[in-house]
C-alpha cells in the first residue's frame, strides 16, 4: 500500500494540480543545492589557483642573497657591502656536502638584446646548470647550459619562449646568434615557465661567460641551495640556520647582524602557504556548511507552509478515511520526491555551471577550474532531501493528528 | 443502528467548563431518516461529531452497528468512519484540486479500492446525483447545490451504514435546499440510515423523525410519518 502505484499516481496528482506550491519546495531545494556547489566549487577553484602560484619553483631552496651589513664587528664599520665570490661558492659546497645537492649560481642582468633588426630589454640570468631543477625551468626546444659550457665559458644562451616570440616572428631561434652586452650569444635552447609571462620574458647563460666578460669578475649575486628533498621542514631550518651562520663566520658579519646576508627558505614559504591553505579550505567549508543550513531553513520553512496551507484539505482526507499514518506518509512521499528531483537537478546545474566557467574567472579573481568531487556533492545533495523530509515530517505528524473536526472548522 | 445511552459531554476551556450534552439516550433503527434540531449551542453539532467519531465523549456508551465506540486512537476512528460512515458538511469540505469524480473516489482509495473500479463506482454515485456529465469540473467549476450533490455521492461512496449531514442546506437557497433534501430523501427511502442536523423547521418536516435538542439534553422526540 505504501509505496503502491496507486499512491504514486495520488501524488503526481496532486503535485499536477498544486504547480506553485510544488515549484516553491522544488525550486528552494534546487537553489539551495546550486549556491552549495557553486560556491563550494569556486572556494576549490581558489585553492587551486593557490596551489599554482607555489608550484612554479622547486620548493627544497634555500636562497642566498649579499647585502650590507648594519652592525660593526671585529674592526669592520657597519655598511660593509658583502660580496660572494666563486672561491666561496666552492667552499660552501665542500662544507655542507652530505646535506646539500647542489648551489645554484644566479647573478641577474638587465641587458638590451638584438637580434638582426629588432631588439628589446630583458632580465639575463648567468648561471649554473643546476638553475633548471631550482627554477622548474621546462624546455621547448634545443637544450640547457651544461656543465661543459661553464667550464669553457661558452656564449650560449637559452630564452624564453617570449623573448624567441619577440625577436624571431616564429623562426626557429636555435642556432641564431643575439647581441647584447657587446658580444654575440648562441641561442641554444628555447624553454618555458609556469610562473607565467615574467619568467618567459628571460634568457639564461652561462655565469662564467657573463663573470668573463664583466672583466674577469669572480662575483656571485645570489646562490641557490637545493637541498635534499627528504628533509623535513625542520631540518631544513636546521641546515638554513647552520648555513647563516657559518656565512657570517666566513664573511665576519656579526651573528647579530639582520643583514649582511639574507637567507631565505621557501620550505619556510610553503610551510605559510600550505597554513593560508588550510584557513582557505576552512573558509570554505565553513561557507559550505553556512548555504547548506541556510537551504536546510527555507526548506523547513516551506514544508511549514505546505503542511499549514493543507490542514483543511488533511481534515477532509480523515474524514472521508485516511488514517493518520497514511497522511503522513503522503506528505513524506510526496516531499521527498520534489527535492529529490529538484536537488538533483540543482546538482546537475550546478555541476554544468562549474564547467562552463571553467578557468573563465582566473585572470581577475583567481578562480581556477572550480569542482565539487561527486562524493561531496552528492552528500550535501542526500542532507539536503534527508533534512527536508525531516522538515516535512514534524508538520505532517501534527497535521495528521488534529481531529478532522478543528481542521475542518469553517473560516 | 445507533445506540446511546447517557452520554455526557464537557469541554474544558482554561477553569471553566462547560457541559454541553447532558446524559443523552438515543436509539436510531436502520433505514430511519432523523432530524436533529436545535438552536445554536444546544449541542447537536456536538451530537454528531461524536456519532460520527470526529470527536470523543466523556461518559455514557455509544454503539453504532452493535460495535461499541469509545476513545478510539486517530488511526481506528479513522477506519471505522471510513467503514460506517459518509460525512456531508455544510461548508461542502471537497478538495479543491480534485474533480467531481476524483473527489467521490478518494473514500474508496482509502478503502484500497482498484483505480479503475473506482472510476466505475464514482461514476455510478454521480449519475445517482444526477451530475454525469460534470465527473470533469473542478468545486470551482460547480453551483453550491452541485457542490453539495457531489460531497453526497463521495458520502455514499464509501458504501457507510449510516449518512450524517451536517445542515447540509446551510448554505444553500431554499431552491435548492429542496432538491438536496429530495435527494437526500430519495437516498433515504432506499434504505440508508440518515441523521440531518438543522435548524430549518421545513428541512426537519421532510424528515421522519424529530428529536429537538435544548441546552444539551433532549426536549422532543417526534415521528412526523
Amino acid at each position: 500500500m505504501i509505496f503502491s502505484k496507486d499512491s504514486w499516481k495520488e501524488i503526481f496528482d496532486t503535485i499536477k494540480k498544486n504547480k506553485l506550491r510544488t515549484f516553491l519546495s522544488g525550486f528552494t531545494v534546487a537553489i539551495g543545492i546550486f549556491i552549495f556547489i557553486v560556491l563550494f566549487g569556486f572556494g576549490n577553484g581558489l585553492q587551486n589557483s593557490f596551489a599554482e602560484f607555489f608550484v612554479d619553483d622547486k620548493v627544497n631552496t634555500i636562497r642566498i642573497y649579499p647585502s650590507s651589513t648594519t652592525l660593526p664587528y671585529r674592526g669592520y664599520e657597519s655598511n660593509r657591502r658583502i660580496e660572494f665570490t666563486n672561491q666561496d661558492l666552492i667552499e660552501i659546497k665542500e662544507n655542507f656536502n652530505n646535506e646539500v645537492e647542489d648551489i645554484v649560481v644566479r647573478n641577474t642582468f638587465y641587458n638590451q638584446i638584438k637580434y638582426k633588426e629588432k631588439s628589446n630589454q630583458y632580465q639575463v640570468r648567468a648561471v649554473s646548470p643546476g638553475h633548471r631543477e631550482a627554477e622548474n625551468t621546462i624546455l621547448m626546444s634545443g637544450r640547457y647550459l651544461h656543465e661543459g659550457d661553464i667550464e669553457q665559458r661558452k656564449k650560449y644562451a637559452v630564452i624564453g619562449r617570449l623573448v624567441a616570440q619577440d625577436l624571431f616572428d616564429g623562426k626557429d631561434p636555435i642556432g641564431e646568434y643575439i647581441f647584447g652586452s657587446d658580444h654575440s650569444w648562441r641561442v641554444i635552447g628555447v624553454f618555458q615557465d609556469e610562473g607565467g609571462d615574467r619568467e618567459e620574458r628571460m634568457l639564461y647563460v652561462p655565469y662564467t661567460a657573463m663573470q668573463e666578460i664583466q672583466k674577469n669578475s669572480d662575483k656571485i649575486n645570489q646562490m641557490i641551495v637545493i637541498y635534499n628533498a627528504e628533509m623535513t621542514y625542520d631540518e631544513s631550518l636546521l641546515l638554513e640556520k647552520k648555513l647563516e651562520m657559518y656565512i657570517k663566520n666566513k664573511k665576519v658579519i656579526s651573528p647579530d647582524d639582520n643583514r649582511g646576508v639574507y637567507i631565505s627558505n621557501t620550505g619556510e614559504q610553503l610551510e605559510n602557504s600550505n597554513n593560508f591553505a588550510s584557513v582557505l579550505q576552512i573558509v570554505v567549508t565553513f561557507i559550505g556548511i553556512g548555504t547548506l543550513i541556510a537551504g536546510i531553513i527555507g526548506i523547513s520553512n516551506i514544508m511549514v507552509f505546505v503542511v499549514k496551507e493543507r490542514t483543511k484539505e488533511l481534515g477532509i482526507r480523515k474524514a472521508i478515511g485516511a488514517t493518520p499514518n497514511s497522511i503522513i506518509l503522503m506528505i513524506l512521499q510526496e516531499s521527498i520526491f520534489i527535492t529529490t528531483i529538484s536537488g538533483y537537478a540543482g546538482l546537475i546545474t550546478a555541476m554544468i555551471t562549474l564547467k562552463i566557467i571553467g578557468n573563465n574567472l582566473q585572470e581577475k579573481y583567481f578562480i581556477s577550474n572550480p569542482y565539487i568531487a561527486s562524493s561531496d556533492a552528492l552528500f550535501a545533495t542526500l542532507i539536503l532531501i534527508l533534512f527536508g523530509a525531516i522538515a516535512g515530517y514534524i508538520p505532517a505528524r501534527k497535521a495528521a493528528n488534529i481531529k478532522p473536526i478543528i481542521a475542518l472548522r469553517d473560516k | 443502528m445507533i445506540e446511546i445511552k447517557d452520554l455526557n459531554k464537557s469541554y474544558v476551556m482554561g477553569k471553566n467548563s462547560l457541559h454541553v450534552l447532558k446524559g443523552i439516550n438515543l436509539k436510531i433503527k436502520e433505514g430511519e431518516l432523523v432530524a436533529i434540531m436545535g438552536s445554536s449551542g444546544s449541542g447537536k453539532s456536538t451530537l454528531l461529531n461524536i456519532i460520527g467519531m470526529l470527536d470523543n465523549y466523556d461518559t455514557g456508551s455509544y454503539h453504532l452497528d452493535n460495535v461499541t465506540i469509545k476513545d478510539l486512537d486517530e488511526t481506528k476512528a479513522a477506519k471505522y468512519r471510513n467503514k460506517f460512515l459518509g460525512f456531508v458538511f455544510q461548508s461542502f469540505n471537497l478538495i479543491n484540486y480534485k474533480t467531481a469524480i476524483e473527489n467521490i473516489a478518494l473514500p474508496l482509495y482509502y478503502q484500497g479500492i482498484a483505480s479503475k473500479e473506482r472510476q466505475t463506482i464514482a461514476l455510478d454515485y454521480l449519475d445517482k446525483v444526477g451530475l454525469k456529465d460534470w465527473a470533469g469540473h473542478l468545486p470551482s467549476e460547480l453551483s453550491g447545490g452541485q457542490k453539495q450533490r457531489v460531497a453526497i455521492a463521495r458520502a455514499l461512496a464509501s458504501k457507510p451504514k449510516v449518512l450524517l449531514a451536517d445542515e447540509p442546506t446551510g448554505a444553500l437557497d431554499s431552491v435548492t435546499s429542496d432538491e438536496v433534501m429530495e435527494l437526500i430523501i430519495q437516498i433515504n427511502k432506499e434504505g440508508k440510515t440518515i441523521l440531518v442536523v438543522t435548524h430549518e423547521q421545513e428541512v426537519a418536516n421532510m424528515c421522519n423523525r424529530i428529536i429537538t435538542l435544548k441546552d444539551g439534553v433532549i426536549m422532543t422526540d417526534v415521528k412526523t410519518k
